[in-house]
């Protein structure tokens, strides 16, 4: 056993406020953030008692799971609409900064707090969401809290927990060429089962790991919470500093460069120890696709749906091959898509977005496929209308949207028909996600772009070179 | 929450792994901006078909599991979102008591926290209480102090966080419980504003 500490230790340890044995810890939280589907019960439970938020200025909300992408002034729903003003006027109420659907600054919760800076290393981050995990690319603390736990925190700005275990996630090599961090992370969690990481932190190590972008660290832990495991993160490095570098709410100068030192000695210690550790080789993952109703029915896109008599779990694969409308051992190639959705807390920042214009680049929608890009902040939309991506997706016959969490969720207007089959750069393909009856695969943004022009599921690298075997 | 020492009732075996909170409680039903009356919804999509009409293949509605208040569930129950819309739908629907082999974390503390008790069992048991439960012989007792569920004829003894037994056994709200300590989260709040 190394004498070395996890930066989850790291982090844990400078967070304890109080500790008493056989009890959980009372963790300090840094970053509260809010959005509007679970936050009203917690803001009436402080009006019955008559408290207060205790820290304000460590709070911020912004809407995001309910707003329209397709015209922000038509809110057909109206409880959708009681739901977003309940936010405005608990945010009035209580002093807490809010992004309001027409604020410059207004996105879904995890593209936002990195992009404003708030979410930085070293930080204890929740929000009443469970893909808050996102924030751990940052070497931060970051997980999703029920609204019980948000009014928690929003009366003593901290929470009671369980210290949690360790694990190390280590992807050995690097991703072959044309394999993204969405098809690792949906590799992983195919590989190991979706509650591997239950009453676990997962740290992601390695070579593939280190040379991904921010926004690739983003989309791998993400999924954290499809694994089981509430947080998941990844060591600051300088390539998390230089994300960070003149961000709004970062410091600058001289404080920046104390700030640096600061976070890049969070990063594990070389000799620091878990409680357990998972491998995987970067080199054997393909371009993935999603084929059942939890995000571990996963196969690579050459791969086929799984023959009932070599599966353990007979019954749930059965039920999910039903659901989904598929038959046993049939090719994903074979499968046929008539929704697209390139969006989500997931896959929806402005990398992701160029790497599915770069493939969609001079070509067109297959007739019959309704595809539309939601792109995951006001601020990523604006800078890919800079870039004219906008006008490629539009001129290849996608529907270019507002910010929103949109279809991953179908909660406002954008929902996929019963029966109707997506090929989404979501998070979750449970049974009625994207709509009652509605059937997700999940995809990289470049596996849903090539989708969206070929009508089905085909491997991006086979697109990109013209060479269909 | 109210405190909650022991209970007796009917048992829906519902059979399945993974059971996500999509499931649990659909997104069209989380827009409400009050804990109460989810119960109507909870299952939605396996219990009513899209014109509202119960389905047969779900038996929760039907004559035998009527007032069912006991839950007994496959492994992982609770996955996926952190709705609190979740525990508050069982609840509401009248849920006291949910035993499964294993449960996702969010769940586990959000379920707790509205006064449910959650029960892991190993999952040879589990299969054993959900044959007797479809056969309709077994009707628990849950007892929370003892830790222990008995049929009549057997008594299985279960394991539980101490402090989530003792929150349940006091009805204790959690807020008011940390803010005894707030001279403690003041002196951590000086010593950090010191450090900047």
């Amino acid at each position: 056993m190394g004498k070395g500490k996890t930066v989850i230790e790291k982090i844990w340890e400078t967070h304890v406020v109080h500790s008493e044995p056989e009890k959980p810890d009372l963790i300090y939280i840094d970053q509260h953030l809010v959005h509007e589907v679970t936050s009203p019960q917690a803001f009436e439970g402080l009006r019955l008692n008559n408290r207060k938020v205790r820290r304000p200025d460590l709070t911020y909300a912004t809407m995001d799971h309910n707003v329209p992408t397709a015209n922000r002034e038509v809110i057909k729903d109206e409880i959708s609409r009681t739901q977003m003003e309940t936010l405005r006027r608990n945010c009035e109420e209580f002093g807490i900064e809010l992004a309001d659907m027409h604020h410059p600054d207004q996105g879904i919760v995890h593209v936002i707090g990195p992009q404003l800076g708030l979410t930085q290393p070293g930080r204890t981050i929740v929000c009443g969401d469970s893909h808050t995990s996102t924030h751990g690319a940052f070497g931060a603390l970051a997980f999703g809290i029920g609204t019980s736990e948000v009014e928690h925190v929003l009366a003593t700005q901290t929470l009671m927990q369980s210290r949690p275990k360790t694990m190390n996630v280590k992807v050995n090599g690097d991703l072959p060429a044309g394999v993204t961090a969405k098809d690792l992370i949906l590799a992983i969690i195919a590989k190991f089962g979706v509650k591997f990481g239950t009453g676990h932190v997962i740290e992601y190590t390695g070579e593939a790991i280190r040379s991904l972008s921010m926004e690739g660290r983003m989309t791998v832990c993400n999924m954290s919470i499809e694994g089981g495991a509430r947080a998941g993160l990844i060591s600051p490095d300088e390539t998390t500093v230089e994300f960070l570098r003149g961000r709004e709410y970062v410091p600058e100068g001289e404080a920046f460069e104390q700030k640096t030192k600061e976070w890049l000695s969070l990063a594990s210690d070389r000799d620091a120890s878990y409680d357990m550790t998972l491998e995987i080789d970067a080199q054997e993952v393909e371009p993935q696709v999603s084929w059942g109703t939890n995000p571990s029915m996963v196969v690579p896109v050459s791969g086929h749906t799984p023959s009932i008599d070599d599966v353990e779990n007979k019954d749930e694969v059965r039920r999910a091959l039903e659901y989904m409308g598929l038959q046993e051992n049939q090719p994903i190639t074979s499968i046929e898509v008539d929704h697209v959705f390139i969006g989500s807390c997931t896959n929806s920042r402005l990398p992701d977005l160029v790497n599915a214009a770069n493939i969609v680049k001079g070509h067109k929608v297959k007739q019959g496929v309704r595809a539309i890009v939601v792109p995951g902040s006001f601020s990523v939309k604006l800078q890919a209308e800079e870039l004219g991506i906008d006008q490629v997706f539009k001129d290849a016959g996608f529907e270019w949207r507002e910010s929103g969490c949109s279809m991953c969720l179908a909660m406002n207007d954008d929902v996929v028909p019963a029966g109707g089959r997506c090929a989404s750069t979501s998070n979750r393909n449970f049974e009625g996600r994207q709509g009652s009856g509605a059937r997700t695969h999940l995809v990289s943004p470049e596996m849903a772009a090539v989708a969206a022009i070929e009508g089905n599921f085909m491997d991006v690298r086979k697109f990109q070179t013209g060479v269909l075997s | 929450m109210e405190a909650i020492k022991e209970h007796t009732g009917k048992v829906f075996p519902l059979d399945r792994s993974n059971v996500d909170t999509d499931q649990i409680i659909p997104k069209q039903f989380l827009k409400r901006v009050e804990r109460t009356g989810f119960g109507q919804f909870v299952f939605y999509n396996w219990r009513f078909d899209d014109d509202g009409n119960t389905k047969s293949n779900f038996e929760l509605d039907s004559d035998k599991y009527k007032d069912a208040s006991i839950l007994v569930a496959g492994e992982n129950f609770g996955c996926g979102s952190s709705r609190e819309h979740a525990p508050w739908a069982l609840l509401d629907f009248g849920f006291k008591v949910i035993i499964a082999p294993s449960f996702a974390d969010i769940f586990y503390n959000n379920a707790f926290k509205n006064g449910i008790i959650l029960i892991k069992a190993d999952e040879t048991q589990i299969e054993e209480w959900m044959a007797q439960a479809k056969d309709g012989t077994f009707h628990p007792h849950v007892d929370l102090v003892n830790q222990t569920i008995s049929d009549g004829e057997k008594q299985v003894p279960f394991d539980i966080p101490s402090y989530h037994k003792e929150k349940l056994l006091n009805g204790w709200d959690d807020i008011a419980l940390t803010l005894l300590l707030d001279d403690k989260i003041k002196a951590y709040e000086e010593k950090q504003a010191a450090r900047v």
